[in-house]
């Protein structure tokens, strides 16, 4: 089934968030919203949910604090106990302070590597990846909301082309996907 | 959009509009470079290669090839390696601690102090690697089952907890760096109409395309980014002193060294901030974006961070004395009157007495002067830690063993190389990538833009 994409766009980001809010009222889906740095604001209007990607740093972090753990207690306690000065050797907590800063070091290590492929991931922003913006000036000082028909079955193009007659915008685009 | 107070000095010059950021920013990529570049870049590449070749040289023959003796067992090395990481502390603090506090004026300066942090460590990293001798066996500072029995690396050394935190530093720096590069390499692949051009930018940019859910995990990995690598800062210079103050040679053997480490590090890493600033807004016309209120901003860093430094010179002075070991008040007393005094007042006039000047509100405004004291602070915070390391040790317990050190050529060449390659890559980075964070500085175009804080409406709506 063929779809048709409209791009309605903008030159400031305030005007493009108000319209948005305009076209949501008017049970519009905007399906994406292209910019050139974060909208504060839009991800409520256009129904982004917040990422979890802080949870998995968490997770990410915590997988490498146990590394770290379970690593030094195996290097250091169980598989060759240095004799350093005649000091307690034998026991993980009685050793720990010195274990603290490399502990440290490791759980930051993973969480933030961890975070950032899974960030890069998730977004399938990868070397080598096409772009997808709509329009190259979105990159520099465009705004461009993306409204599939495909996703608004409550209003036909006409009506659609009505409101945002209305609304204002700086250039529209229609695109036919197959 | 975020208003602030009127009387706030705008962070951006001018009647800028989204365009004009975007064209300011990547004019200097996009034209041809100008001669001076090509001049200054060979200058870099020479004297990087002649470091390069000492490299070699030293790793042929050993590192009897630099001027350590038996007492010295440390000197040169280890103090550009520390005075190099002491650099690459600033761009994390200002990109890291500085997001987390609100501090829009870091926008401006992030990108190129983070890349300066980079090059820095990777500098720093050098010394530590040649010092082994034998380059080729470094990776026995790994855990990895070898081949020795069930032989491995010691976790109590802060020698290895050294290893742990620089290459976490340096590769977490990396991507905070990076992931912050991807949406501007995205804006230069859109404008650029050369096919390599179009090509590598493309590569660069990961395919980013502005979707508003990639904005939103994009502030968010920002974010937490900057939360991991706040404590990251503070505890890798941290543990850099560690070397020292875990060990029980008099002079090095001190409790204050951590904090005193950290705060001379940012103190350093600033002052090379602004040398390189200085002369990159100049060259590259971001007059409008880095301004004198920037460059006061840093000043009063500078100065703070100078003052903790300042304090804790005296206060370790006072200490070796109160505490009664007859050693540690000789290595202090040695430190400032021995044959090294020349090193320590060095260190004292540029490190105490300059950052003092700040406190002038003409003076922490005027470039010029910036500039000087900057260069002034670099040259301190090196003499600084010669003096920690070489005047500690080089009288030790027998007074037979007593030395002195004197840098042999390949000591220096090794040195001055570091500085070269440090420029080969601070040149390439002004050359061909975005120096400014121009998606991050449209963002507060609205709220701290000159225009906007003039024009009669900035107050009336919200």
């Amino acid at each position: 089934m063929s779809d048709k994409v409209l791009y309605v766009m903008y030159d400031d980001d305030e005007v493009l968030k108000n319209s948005a809010k305009k076209l949501v009222a008017k049970g519009v889906k905007i399906s994406e919203v292209f910019s050139p740095f974060p909208i504060h604001g839009i991800d409520p209007i256009i129904g982004v949910k917040n990422t979890r990607l802080g949870i998995m740093a968490f997770l990410y972090g915590l997988t490498g604090l146990t590394l770290a753990t379970v690593g030094m207690r195996y290097f250091m306690i169980v598989d060759w106990p240095m004799n350093i000065g005649g000091k307690p050797n034998f026991s993980y907590l009685e050793n720990m302070l010195a274990f603290v800063p490399i502990s440290f070091e490791f759980t930051v290590m993973c969480a933030a590597h961890g975070m950032a492929i899974t960030y890069l991931l998730r977004n399938k922003t990868l070397p080598g990846m096409p772009a997808q913006n709509p329009d190259p000036r979105t990159t520099d000082d465009k705004f461009v909301m993306e409204i599939r028909l495909s996703e608004n079955h409550g209003v036909t193009e006409a009506e659609l082309d009505g409101m945002l007659q209305e609304i204002g915008y700086l250039e529209l685009d229609k695109k036919e996907l197959k | 959009m975020q208003k602030e107070a009127a009387i706030r000095e705008p962070l951006i010059l001018g009647h800028k509009t989204y365009h004009d950021v975007t064209e300011d920013v990547c004019r200097p990529i996009e034209d041809k470079a100008p001669k001076m570049w090509y001049i200054l870049f060979g200058i870099a590449l020479v004297i990087g290669l002649y470091g390069v070749g000492s490299i070699m040289y030293l790793l042929g023959t050993g590192i009897g090839v630099w001027g350590l003796n038996k007492t010295i067992g440390w000197a040169w090395d280890i103090t550009n390696f520390v005075w190099w990481v002491g650099i690459g502390h600033a761009g994390t603090l200002i990109s890291a601690v500085l997001l987390l506090f609100r501090q829009k004026w870091r926008m401006a300066i992030n990108r190129s102090a983070e890349a300066m942090t980079i090059f820095a460590v990777f500098m720093a990293g050098t010394f530590p690697l040649i010092h082994m001798g034998r380059l080729w066996v470094g990776y026995w500072v790994m855990p990895i089952p070898n081949q020795f029995g069930s032989l491995w690396v010691n976790f109590n050394s802060p020698l290895l907890w050294d290893v742990f935190a620089i290459s976490t530093y340096l590769s977490v720096s990396l991507v905070f760096w990076y992931i912050g590069l991807i949406p501007d390499f995205a804006t230069i692949r859109d404008r650029a109409k050369k096919p390599l051009a179009k090509k590598m930018y493309s590569i660069l940019s990961f395919g980013w395309s502005g979707r508003a859910k990639h904005w939103n995990r994009f502030e968010l990995v920002s974010l937490v980014l900057a939360g991991l690598a706040t404590p990251l800062v503070f505890s890798v210079h941290s543990i850099v002193s560690f070397d020292f103050a875990t060990s029980v040679i008099p002079g090095w053997h001190t409790t204050i060294f951590p904090p005193y480490f950290v705060a001379g590090a940012v103190f350093s890493g600033f002052a090379m901030v602004q040398t390189l600033l200085l002369i990159m807004r100049k060259a590259m016309g971001l007059e409008a974006y880095i301004h004198t209120k920037h460059v006061e901003y840093m000043n009063i860093v500078i100065m703070v961070t100078g003052s903790i430094v300042g304090t804790a010179y005296i206060t370790e002075l006072f200490i070796s004395w109160y505490s009664g070991v007859e050693y540690e008040s000789y290595a202090f007393i040695n430190r400032a009157t021995g044959p090294y005094w020349w090193a320590y007042w060095s260190m004292m006039t540029c490190n105490v007495v300059s950052p003092q000047l700040m406190w002038f509100r003409p003076l922490r405004r005027s470039l010029l002067f910036t500039f000087f004291i900057s260069i002034v602070v670099n040259i301190g915070m090196w003499f600084e830690r010669y003096v920690i390391i070489v005047t500690s040790i080089h009288r030790d317990y027998i007074p037979a063993a007593w030395s002195m050190h004197f840098p042999s050529h390949i000591d220096i060449a090794v040195y001055i190389g570091t500085i070269g390659l440090f420029f080969v890559f601070f040149l390439l980075f002004a050359r061909f990538f975005p120096v400014l964070a121009l998606n991050e500085v449209k963002t507060i175009l609205k709220g701290s833009g000159q225009s906007y804080k003039e024009s009669p409406d900035y107050h009336k709506h919200h």
